[in-house]
Formats: structure tokens, sequence, C-alpha cells
């Protein structure tokens, strides 16, 4: 990336991340909540696009990321009663392990042979989810019990019922999860990692080892989701199964379709609009999954490269 | 030349697709500093040969050594990053990348390679480019290179890695002869820091080049020796010339 | 029951698990082994023979075996249709690129599912068999729907069987699946034979979804248990293989059956997901090899 690239990169980012940080102050109490919602699932869409974005692979199980992190906090929280720094702590870990061995599984895989193969596992880890009811109440789920939703932190306590202060932790995570991401594309690393998406025998040929490298991708992918998923246990003091299934690997990818595959932004762009849409949709349909395949087609067909990613393409090319 | 340990030999390497033996039983040698040129017909089993030696393709049996070393089960990148650098016979480059981005990729290969911290990364993409004669064209998209271009930025990475041994894949398919002559004098250059191993089909390019050439035919070695030895080779001329 | 009877019986059950699977897995395996597609809507196109079948039976009157015999008829030639339009608008639009594909095949999984929801409502409805004789044996009666069902499978796998052996349209399929680009360079019209695989692949997955509507009721979200056990059918079984399909199913169908009656059934479902996903990473010369030349 050239000096005026990377320059322009964090101007946006940033320009964007303090329109972010305003708005809890101009939305009324209702989008606050859905704007919370949106930021944590751009996280996790974040996280999926580190990995078909700048590396390549389209994963179709991203969902057991979320959940291992959504169940990795919740559980531990709901059972064990652990403080919600170390659960969360706990989940991301547990959800980067994860990752660390399916990865080492299924990157053996390519193109369509990893899409199933990750779409199989995920459906294995929720079906575990469902087998286990036992601890994690199946498709019902759980409530984390109310002395869950406060956080003793260095001395302060943040009020989880406050819908301010879950709208901050969730955009602090957002703003971290962008810049981690960002530094780490600015590397050499991030070179590597977009160097195997464009070609990966000719990577492989200048002496990278191509295996690690997506490996990391899958690493730091996974934790991300995971991450994602062990917030919105927390935020919202709810697990339950359906953030195991295939619709939830499936949203992962349509966000990241929509706001254009291998851009920064693009994730939270992608959740913006899809989110808003099926909000409003689904108070005049129950169908309104409807909208999922709709956009899933709409994109693949005429814009593969997603909104930033034509941006991209036409006007900026400078765009990470 | 003989007083040398050799870079690179092969014992008895072999490569079998099902039935098919591709290479059979190779008993190569290669000197520090040569340029030797593998030759043969269609199908001899030539790019599977270079494919075994740079780990892009695995071996059924055999041995290869590398500077003294054995790297036959070594992946590809390991083999690289000790200094075999392999340029593909269809050109093979980051086609959405500039000339320099692609050449930085190689340069950076090198990098981890070597592990220096300090490294003067545009000087060395620079030399890379002004090399093969591409410095005008740094911030061109890599695609949208003509084709005898594509094949110079190809020979550049190979460069900016400064491998011990380069092995060129048919490096002239597909150039004009001004290009050639270009191609030529590139190579002499490249051969006072590395060894030099091509694969060729055009014999006036094999005969100005190669130290030694070696001849290869169903995946056997048929014949070694200096270009004008070759020449005279009837058993080359048969299975060869007269195929 | 003793335990010979109980076997006996988790056999005939398992038998017709394998029947219905056979013909919904035959489908998907001819689509992706013709067109190179992986067709994640396979699973909706039982759900829509099904549902369309409970339509059929509600709408006809008299005999139940009427309505079931119509539907047997419409079923597949709609949902045939709607997969070659898909097919013509989407797919072919999309140059059978294999992750494309994929991805539009679950865009349509979402729009099918969701239109039947709007249009069919979210209930499981019920469809009479066409006939309600028990068959007697020592031990228990058993349906002599589902033993229908069992010979229907056998029927309609001996027509794909001399469907593609014996006739030009099996020809030009086989020479499709075998190499696209040389069929194509012997004036085989690939594009065109593409459309009707993938409408003849759905026709057999309503056919399916027809059979089973019977002893399962229709429901909107039935598509998802056919496609999951399809795929481990088709990886099983390898891909292109319709008597490794036919094996696989069987294997599949009556393992799944006796394993659910001995275990949860969840727990089965989960254990062979797993190992099915291992086979495709250990063996990738397996179908999917093949696929991602």
């Amino acid at each position: 990336m050239t000096k005026s690239a990377y320059r322009n990169n964090l101007f946006l980012t940033g320009v964007v991340l303090v329109l972010l940080f305003f708005l809890q102050f101009v939305l009324p109490d209702y989008h606050v909540l859905m704007g919370t919602r949106m930021m944590v699932l751009a996280v996790f869409a974040l996280g999926f696009n580190a990995l078909l974005g700048y590396v390549g692979l389209l994963s179709l199980g991203h969902a057991m990321f979320f959940a291992a992190g959504l169940y990795g906090a919740g559980l531990t929280v709901y059972h064990f009663g652990w403080s919600l720094p170390a659960a969360f702590g706990f989940a991301v870990l547990a959800s980067a392990l994860l990752a660390l061995v399916i990865g080492a599984v299924v990157l053996r895989t390519i193109r369509v042979s990893f899409m199933i193969v990750t779409l199989m596992f995920a459906q294995v880890a929720y079906l575990m989810v469902l087998y286990f009811a036992e601890w994690t109440n199946g498709q019902e789920g759980l409530s984390l019990p109310l002395s869950a939703r406060a956080v003793h932190l260095f001395g302060a306590t943040l009020d989880l019922s406050s819908a301010i202060t879950r709208y901050n932790l969730a955009f602090g995570l957002l703003a971290l999860c962008l810049m981690l991401l960002f530094a780490y594309l600015a590397s050499a690393r991030g070179r590597v990692a977009t160097a195997i998406r464009d070609n990966e025998g000719r990577t492989e040929m200048l002496g990278f080892n191509v295996f690690a490298g997506k490996l990391e991708m899958f690493v730091l992918s996974g934790a991300m989701s995971g991450a994602a998923g062990a917030a919105y246990a927390l935020l919202f003091g709810y697990i339950g199964s359906t953030f195991a299934s295939f619709q939830y690997s499936i949203e992962a990818l349509l966000f990241t379709l929509l706001g254009g595959a291998g851009t920064l932004l693009g994730p939270l762009l992608g959740v913006l609009l899809m989110v808003a849409m099926i909000d409003k949709l689904s108070e005049l349909t129950s169908a309104y999954l409807l909208v999922i395949g709709v956009v899933l087609i709409v994109v693949i067909l005429w814009f593969p490269k997603g909104i930033l990613g034509t941006i991209r393409e036409r006007w900026a090319p400078w765009l990470l | 030349m003989a007083s040398l340990t050799p870079l690179l030999v092969t014992s008895g390497l072999k490569r079998h697709f099902g039935g098919v033996k591709a290479v059979d039983g190779v008993d190569f040698t290669l000197h520090e500093g040569e340029i030797r040129a593998i030759i043969g017909p269609n199908g001899a089993g030539k790019t599977t040969f270079v494919s075994l030696l740079s780990g892009r393709t695995e071996a059924s049996g055999g041995t290869i050594r590398f500077a003294g070393e054995d790297v036959t089960r070594l992946p590809a990148y390991k083999r690289v990053q000790r200094g075999i650098a392999y340029t593909f016979q269809i050109t093979n480059i980051y086609q959405t990348k500039s000339v320099a981005d692609n050449v930085r990729m190689a340069v950076q290969g090198r990098m981890q390679r070597v592990g220096m911290p300090a490294f003067d990364f545009e000087a060395e993409t620079a030399a890379a480019l002004a090399a093969v004669g591409l410095s005008d064209r740094a911030e061109t998209i890599a695609g949208e290179l003509a084709y005898g271009h594509q094949r110079l930025l190809e020979i550049a990475m190979g460069l900016a890695l400064q491998p011990k041994l380069l092995i060129l894949d048919e490096p002239t398919q597909g150039l004009s002869d001004a290009e050639i002559e270009n191609f030529l004098s590139l190579v002499r250059t490249i051969a006072k820091r590395a060894t030099v191993l091509l694969i060729e089909h055009n014999m006036a390019v094999v005969m100005a080049l190669a130290d030694r050439i070696s001849v290869l035919t169903r995946g056997q070695l048929l014949a070694e020796g200096t270009p004008s030895e070759i020449r005279d080779n009837a058993a080359v001329q048969e299975a060869y010339l007269g195929a | 029951m003793a335990l010979g009877p109980y076997l006996f019986l988790a056999t005939l059950e398992g038998l017709v698990q394998a029947a219905v699977l056979c013909i919904t897995a035959a489908g998907l395996s001819l689509v992706f082994g013709v067109m190179r597609v992986v067709n994640v809507a396979h699973g909706e196109f039982v759900m829509l023979g099904a549902v369309i079948a409970w339509f059929a039976a509600s709408l006809v009157t008299g005999h139940p075996a009427i309505g079931f015999a119509v539907a047997l008829v419409i079923s597949p030639v709609i949902v045939g249709a709607i997969a070659f339009a898909s097919e013509r608008l989407i797919l072919k639009r999309l140059d059978y690129n294999p992750e494309a594909t994929i991805v539009a095949t679950i865009g349509l999984l979402y729009i099918l599912q969701q239109t039947v929801l709007i249009v069919y409502g979210p209930d499981a409805r019920p469809v009479d068999p066409p006939f309600y004789y028990t068959i007697r044996f020592p031990w228990f009666g058993y349906s002599s729907y589902k033993l229908f069902v069992i010979a229907a499978a056998i029927v309609i796998m001996g027509a794909i069987w001399f469907v593609l052996q014996k006739t030009k349209a099996g020809l030009i399929m086989r020479a499709a699946q075998f190499d696209r680009e040389t069929a194509q360079a012997f004036g085989i019209p690939v594009d065109r034979v593409s459309a009707f695989v993938f409408a003849a692949g759905a026709g057999l997955a309503a056919l399916a979804g027809v059979l089973v509507v019977p002893i399962q009721q229709a429901h909107y979200l039935m598509g998802a248990d056919p496609l999951l056990l399809s795929f481990i059918v088709v990886i099983i079984g390898g891909l292109g293989s319709m008597s490794g399909t036919v094996v696989a199913a069987i294997l599949i169908g009556l393992s799944d059956g006796i394993l659910s009656v001995m275990f949860s059934p969840t727990l089965a479902k989960m254990v062979s997901t797993l190992l099915v996903a291992l086979v495709l990473v250990f063996r990738p010369n397996g179908l999917f090899g093949k696929a991602a030349r």
C-alpha cells in the first residue's frame, strides 16, 4: 500500500468511527439498541470478511465461531458464574482455538470442497448445541441471570442494562477490530495474505508458507467472529441455538458480499443495510427472510464486488 | 568446475502418474555457476522433472540433494527459501497488482528467507526491475503488460529472490526475436550470480547459452554433454531431431 | 417385541428412508455430475414437491389416490419448470462458476422457502396416502404404502438407469459429465443440456417429496434434512456413479434408521455429518476432488 492510500484509508475509517460514536447522542432509544446490534454483527462480518476478502476463502460455516464465542461466554457465566471480562476472554480464546483445529483440517480442501466442509462442520456444531441441551437448553436457549448484567472492572462498574453503555461497548469492540485488521493488512503479513488470495501458486513459489498464512487468517477470522458472539451473549443476555444455525453463517456471507468482500468497511455497510432492511420487512411479513435470498441473488448476479468493491473499481482504487 | 561440490544431485528420481512414468529414474548432477539446458521432445518429462526439483510435484521415488542437503520431502516454499527459484512455463504473476508490487512480493520472500531486518526494500525492487528493463513500467498493472513484458516480470521476480538456482521453464516461448536477444544477455548476467537451469525448445537459444545440455526422452536421461557433443550425438539426433 | 422382529421393523423403516433418499440424491448427483453445480436449494425442491402434493390432494376431490396420482404428475413438472427458469435466469448467467452458483442456490433456497411460507403458511399439513391397506406380519402390521414407496424407488432408479445408459439423452448427459469442453467441441449443446438436467434433478427431488408426504407431512422447513442426507449420500457414493448413489443411500438410510432407534437421532446425525466431512477432507480424490481441478 502506498503512503497516500494508507493515509486515505486511515482517515476514512477514522471518520466512520467518529460518526458512529456521535450517533448515540442523536438516535432514539430503539435505534441505539439496533445500532448496538449492528455493530456487534459488523464485528462478526468483519471476521468473516478477513477470510473471504483477504485470503479468498469462502466459509459457509462461520456461525460455528460466532456460536463458540456466544456459548463460551454465555455458558461460563450461566453455569459457573464467571465475571464478564473473564468469560469474554475465555470465549475469544476458545473460538480462536476452535478455529485453529478446524482450520488445520478444512484448509486441506479448496474452493467447493472448502465451502461444503465448513458447512458440515458448522452443522455438527449446531447439532452439538441441540444435543447437549442439558447445558445449552437447545432451541429455547438461556437468559443470563441479572447478576450478569453488570461489569466490574478496575474498580469501576458498568451497568449493562443501560442502552448507552452497551452501545459504547459494542462500539469499542468494533473500533478495536477494525484497527486490528487495518494494521494487519498494512503489515508484511497482510501483504502475504492478499498475495495468497491473488495467486496461491505464485506465492508459494516465492517462498511463503501458504498453508500457515491461510491458517493465521483463519484463526484471526474465527477469533473475531467469536468475539462478536461473546459480545452478543453478554450485551443482550441471551444465548440460543439459532445463533449456531446455517442462517447465521449465511448472514455473515450476505453482509460481506453486499458491502463488498475485501473492503475494510464493506461488512459494516452491509450489516447496516441488511439489518435495517430485515427490521423494516419483519414488521410487514413473517417471511422477511425472503430478502436474504433476493439480495444474495441480486448481488451475485449484478454486483459481485459489492457496494464498496464497485466504488473501489470505478472511483477509489486506494480503498483497502 | 569439477572441483566444486555439486549444487544439485538427483538419484533415481521418479514420478509416476498412475501407469505413466513421466520421470523414470533420473540421475542428474548440476554444478554451481553452470548454465544448463534440458531439451527433449514433447512429453519427455522435462516440466515434470523441474517440478520435482522445485517441489511443486512430489517424487514417487529417488532423492534430490540441494547444496548438500536432502530436500526430497521438503515442501516447495522451503526449497525456495533454500535458494531454488522457479519461473512458470505459463506466465504466473499477480495480474491485479502493479509491476513493482509483484517484485516487492519476491523481495519480501527473500527478506523472510535471509531474515535481514534493515533491508532496502525499494532499492532491491528497483534493481530487479532495472535488470530486466521494466523500470519505466513499475506502476503499470501487471495484467495489462504485453506478453513479452510479463515474461520479463516473471524473471525479475526470480531475480529478486536472489536464488542459488534459477529454473526457467521455456522462458523464450512467445517472445519476438528482438526480445530473445535481450533475454540472452539477461540470462548471462544472471548466471554470474546464480546457477541457471532452463528448459528450452528454441535450439538457437540453447546453443548460445548453455554450458552443458541434458537430453530427456520418455522420462529418462538419454545423453549429456557440451552443445557440440550433443549436436554430434547420433542417439540424440535419432530420438529428438529425427522424431 | 423380540429383537428379531424389532430389527426387521427397523430395517423396513430404513429401507423406506433409503428409497426416498435414493431418488433425492440421484437428482443432486445428476446436477453435480453434469453441471458441476452444488445445488444447495435441492432440499427445497423436495419441499416444493410435497407442498404441491398437499395442494393437489386438497383440490382434487374423491379418492385420495386420484389426488396422489395428479401430484405424481404435476409436482415434478411444476418444480422442474421452476428449476428450468432459475437455471436460465441465474445459473447460466453466472457461467456455472462453482462458488458463485453455490451462493446463488443459497439465495434460491431462501426465496423458495419463504415464498412457500407466504403462500402455504407455517403449518405442517398431512396428506392421505393413496391407499390404507395394512400388511399383517406375525409381529406387527405395516403400511402397504411404505412398501409401495420402496417399489416406486426401484422403478424410478431403473428408469434413471435406462435413460442414462440406453437413450441418446443419456449419452449426451454422460458426455457432458465426462468432459464439458470436449462435448461442446463435438457439437453437443452443453448449455441447453444444463437447463434440462437441472430441471430433471429438481423433478426427481419433487417426486421424492410427493412420495414422502403421506408419511411425513408437508412443511416449509422440511427441506433441510433431505439436503444434508443427500449430500452425505453423494459424497460417500462417489460422484456421477448412480450405482454408488444407490448403495450409499441404502447404507445411510438403513444405518440412520437403525442408529436413530438405538441412539438419539441428533447424535446419529452429528456423528454421520462429522464422518462425512472428514471423508471429504482426507479423500480429496473422491467426488469433489474432480470438481476442484
